[in-house]
């Protein structure tokens, strides 16, 4: 057990940009944008909402990495054959699953996520302002 | 003052968050990706010879009714070569094992068989990661274990070790 | 010998500590007198020692003690002055003594200068301030020592990572660190009044400065610290929403409402609960955030070496601190006096819905930052990123920048919105302009940024409303101040919205000799040549940027390669080349070398942005500190004195 965890912490270590590294360049549209700016604006909006698997908390827009590079290119080359950013997103996901999108979807476990600010919202003004409704002899003091 | 339950709704709300920090301190998060493209079949994909001497690798030859092992690796990546015997031990065994070396060329993919052993059937060339992508592999070494049919049954992330080899073997024989 | 010194002293002041919360405690529960006169001077010395204990530390950075293990970690004797002082708080151990060290100091200076609170209610404060300083002390001597020695000395230290030796990154943390452990002085000022149940203008009134003062610093060091990731990291991005940048905005957002909240409470004695909540609220969060970095709870490129042992030792910290402010207010908080009750459409009233907001937007932003872990939890692994937030806070944050146009123009208890409408005409005049113009000659324009610059034309004309009208030479500083701040508001709204719709991107593989077209610039490649630094060695290219009326400029970026000192792997950064424009700013990379078709090389990945008015984010920013700064000022009972010391003596010689 311990072995393992000495390894994968290996792995860990050399799945970082910075070390062991592979001596190919960059897939060509790695660094390349789309000739079309109307298809480059539409895999640039979804680069940046892509998450990088080998990075510290990165888009694949914002990486160095080799595997972020490939990833553009599979973007990139996806759009030019004409496949829309929802569909490139539904594959990848269907891949690596909901951590590889930085828009968290919509779905019982996420629903407190979406619906939480807006129901703390309302519940405070409630609250808050439950007593101008109410008026003269309540406390001015209500916190949220 | 009416409603002083309302001034306990900060504290209350503190509390939830710290039960947050209390699972994520007492369960660790799991560092590694996933890949979800489990019990769905291989996809399709055609790559040449990894290096001069062995044969390329095709999707259609993973479904040939044999379960096998595909080992994605690359000879830049150090962990690999502590896999080395332990992918011997598996083929010993009779379990026929493909490769996918990434990003990798051919004279370092040679260099590494030469110095490490070649248990691969087959090993394809992925440049540019893209059949790693469509594996949903994010690292390498990985092992796939597919079964007759060509669907992917089983992901191994990291380093296959000893004790692990009767494992996969094992669950090789029961997908027949 | 300093090592040695400097632990002792640590021990020392964390025995005042002890002593000023046991003197304090026992006072405030019917003890003598003498026990209240001890607190202060126990305070001060608290703090002058803590402050001579982190010289000690710098001291030992500087001489590049290599026995210590602190500096043998993340110094070397080739790193530049500079940041070898740097390097002192570059690392947990010394960050976390940095955190101790304002602490303590905070609780010396409110023992210095705060005199016209009751007395009890400011041994409650010291005493709360001191329970603090206990807690961080036994954590810092305990599991965080940064004295500690080496039993052998290496030859040299393991280096500083060079992305963090960056002026501006240096001198980041020391100003974020003043603005979150600030807050902890409108914690215990907050605990001290809920103890003596004084909670009113008087204690409002005693905290206000520190929050503004903190506020400022926190500001500023958030301002820096956008624009350091975004001229550093090479990818022109001045946001991430990345989980460190999250809690450091948490604390801000409270301290936001919370020094609009204390100064209605010190003024007009209303909104005394919010006021108390959101200072303890404050503190509480730059707590977490703490938490947060230094316990691994979450990856991002920020983080500080991950400790999960740690991390239980600050829970726990915090569990006791934030539950037990949290505790007192729930059980206190309710006992106060009805105060002056006021309508809906008052000033007050908007500063309740201000309040509201920005609570609301703190708890979303918290909660993004949190949920992988909870969704974890229902076992599914998501990312919380900019999509979510976008969609989320953004449209809250506009509504809130709404609320910022209507609030100053409001009277207090009461007013009527025919009022408030007839002042408003200029204001919706100049947002209807900037949003037709930009529907009928911007081209495709996302709808936040659509919105986010237009409500910055709104909030821009409606912040200089206040002046109006008004002998410009006698508005009041504060006044001033809040046209400012809520100006350099509109400021960094536009530049943000401005950044996002007109943002152009070139990535060009450049032959020596090649022209790249961006926005209203030509730029030529003229090629690379290598140069070396101080303890790196670059490629440097030279671009030459010519603009549609000839000016001609030259951006020179570079890739750099830091050694691997002591074996490690040799680490590659980007300096970016920024031109900086009226229009905006033009920011170039260089990347890799990228090898022709046949095989030759000689071309250069270039990396182009044309960001139209993206400076005006950081001038927003600096203009809401120095807004802040002119309340603060405004505000100084030292600056008042030499006010009316100046108004005496030119009213005995002329006639104002």
């Amino acid at each position: 057990m311990t072995l393992r965890l000495i390894l994968l912490c290996l792995i860990g270590a050399f799945a970082m940009p910075s070390a062991a590294q592979d001596r190919l360049p960059p897939a060509p549209y790695a660094y390349q944008q789309l000739k079309d700016p109307a298809q480059e604006a539409r895999a640039k909006a979804l680069m940046e909402e892509l998450r990088c698997l080998v990075c510290q908390g990165q888009s694949i827009a914002d990486s160095d990495a080799p595997l972020a590079g490939d990833m553009r290119h599979e973007v990139r080359s996806k759009i030019a054959a004409g496949e829309s950013p929802a569909e490139i997103k539904t594959w990848l996901v269907a891949r690596y699953g909901n951590w590889v999108s930085y828009d968290p979807p919509f779905d019982g476990a996420t629903a407190l996520l979406w619906f939480g600010p807006l129901l703390f919202l309302a519940l405070g003004g409630w609250l808050a302002f439950g007593r101008f409704r109410r008026g003269a002899s309540d406390d001015e003091e209500e916190a949220a | 003052m009416k409603n002083r339950w309302v001034l306990f709704v900060p504290l209350a709300i503190m509390g939830l968050l710290f039960g947050a920090f209390v699972y994520r301190l007492v369960t660790p998060a799991e560092t590694l990706i996933q890949s979800q493209w489990i019990n769905k079949p291989m996809p399709l994909f055609d790559l040449p010879p990894a290096t001069a001497g062995v044969e390329g690798l095709k999707s259609n030859q993973l479904a040939d009714g044999r379960p096998r092992l595909v080992n994605v690796f690359a000879s830049w990546c150090i962990p690999c070569r502590a896999e080395a015997p332990q992918l011997e031990a598996l083929k010993a065994a009779g379990v026929p094992i493909d490769g996918i070396a990434i990003r990798d060329r051919p004279e370092d993919v040679a260099m590494f068989l030469r110095e490490y052993g070649n248990p691969f059937d087959r090993i394809g060339s992925d440049m540019q990661s893209s059949v790693q992508i469509a594996l949903g592999s994010s690292g390498v070494p990985e092992t796939f274990l597919i079964d007759g049919k060509g669907i992917i049954r089983e992901q191994i992330q990291g380093v296959i070790l000893a004790d692990q080899v009767p494992e996969i073997v094992a669950k090789l024989e029961a997908m027949k | 010998m300093i090592a040695e010194l400097g632990l002792a002293l640590l021990w020392i002041a964390a025995a005042l500590a002890c002593l000023s919360l046991v003197a304090g405690t026992l006072f405030l529960r019917g003890g003598a007198k003498d026990l209240a006169a001890l607190v202060r001077p126990a305070s001060v010395a608290q703090g002058v020692l803590t402050a001579v204990a982190f010289g000690l530390l710098i001291a030992l950075f500087v001489r590049s003690d290599m026995s210590v293990e602190l500096v043998a970690r993340n110094s070397n004797s080739l790193k530049p002055m500079i940041f070898k002082v740097a390097g002192t708080w570059g690392n947990h151990e010394g960050s976390m003594l940095l955190w101790l060290m304002i602490l303590s100091l905070s609780g010396g200076l409110i023992a210095i200068f705060e005199k016209r609170l009751r007395e009890d209610t400011l041994v409650a404060t010291l005493a709360t301030q001191a329970a603090l300083s206990l807690g961080f002390f036994a954590f810092l001597l305990f599991s965080s020592n940064p004295f500690k020695r080496l039993p052998v000395a290496p030859p040299d230290g393991q280096g500083l990572n060079p992305l963090l030796q960056d002026i501006g990154l240096a001198f980041h943390p020391p100003t974020l660190y003043v603005g979150y452990v600030g807050l902890s002085v409108a914690f215990s000022f907050a605990v001290g009044a809920l103890i003596t149940r004084e909670i009113g203008p008087a204690f409002a009134r005693a905290m206000r400065p520190w929050v503004l003062g903190s506020w400022i610093f926190l500001t500023l060091g958030i301002t820096a610290g956008s624009y350091w990731a975004y001229y550093e990291l090479g990818w022109g991005g001045w946001w991430f929403w990345d989980p460190v940048e999250n809690v450091s905005l948490v604390p801000w957002l409270a301290g936001a409402a919370l020094l609009h909240s204390v100064a209605v409470t010190a003024t007009r004695n209303a909104l005394r609960a919010w006021t108390v909540m959101l200072a303890v609220i404050g503190f509480s969060m730059s707590m977490v955030g703490t938490f947060i970095v230094r316990s691994g709870l979450l990856t991002s490129v920020h983080s500080f070496a991950v400790d999960p042992e740690r991390g239980t030792f600050l829970l726990a910290l915090m569990a006791i601190y934030i539950g037990g402010a949290l505790t007192l207010f729930a059980l206190r908080a309710g006992s106060v006096a009805e105060g002056k009750k006021f309508a809906l459409l008052s000033r007050e009233g908007s500063l309740v819905i201000n309040n509201l907001l920005l609570t609301t937007i703190l708890a979303l932003v918290l909660l993004g930052t949190l949920y992988p872990i909870v969704a974890e939890a229902m076992g599914e692994k998501i990312s919380v990123g900019p999509p979510y937030y976008n969609k989320v806070a953004g449209p809250l944050a506009l509504i809130l920048c709404l609320v910022m146009v209507a609030g100053p123009l409001l009277s207090w208890r009461k007013d009527d919105g025919k009022r408030l409408w007839s002042r408003l005409p200029l204001a919706i005049f100049a947002g209807a302009v900037v949003l037709f113009g930009l529907v009928l000659f911007g081209g495709k324009v996302g709808i936040l940024p659509l919105l986010g610059m237009t409500v910055a034309g709104v909030v821009a004309v409606a912040s200089l409303a206040p002046l109006w009208g008004r002998n410009l030479r006698r508005t009041p500083l504060p006044t001033w101040g809040m046209v400012v701040a809520h100006f350099g508001v509109a400021v960094c709204l536009a530049g943000m919205g401005a950044e996002s719709a007109f943002i152009k991107e070139r990535l060009v593989a450049a032959a020596p000799g090649e022209v790249i077209k961006i926005g209203d610039f030509a730029v030529k490649f003229d090629g690379v040549r290598p140069v070396a630094g101080p303890n790196y060695t670059a490629i440097e290219g030279t671009l030459v940027a010519t603009t549609s009326s000839g000016s001609s400029f030259t951006m020179r970026p570079e890739a750099r390669t830091f050694p691997g000192l002591m074996g490690a792997a040799p680490v590659e950064t980007n300096e970016a080349a920024l031109l900086t424009r009226p229009g905006g700013q033009l920011y170039a990379v260089l990347g890799q070398p990228v090898a022709n078709d046949d095989g030759s090389s000689g071309r250069y990945q270039i990396r182009l942005w044309w960001k139209p008015l993206v400076w005006w984010i950081w001038l927003g920013g600096a203009l809401i500190a120095i807004g802040a700064a002119l309340s603060l000022l405004g505000r100084a009972q030292l600056l008042n004195v030499w006010r009316a010391r100046r108004a005496r003596k030119s009213g005995e010689r002329f006639a104002p």
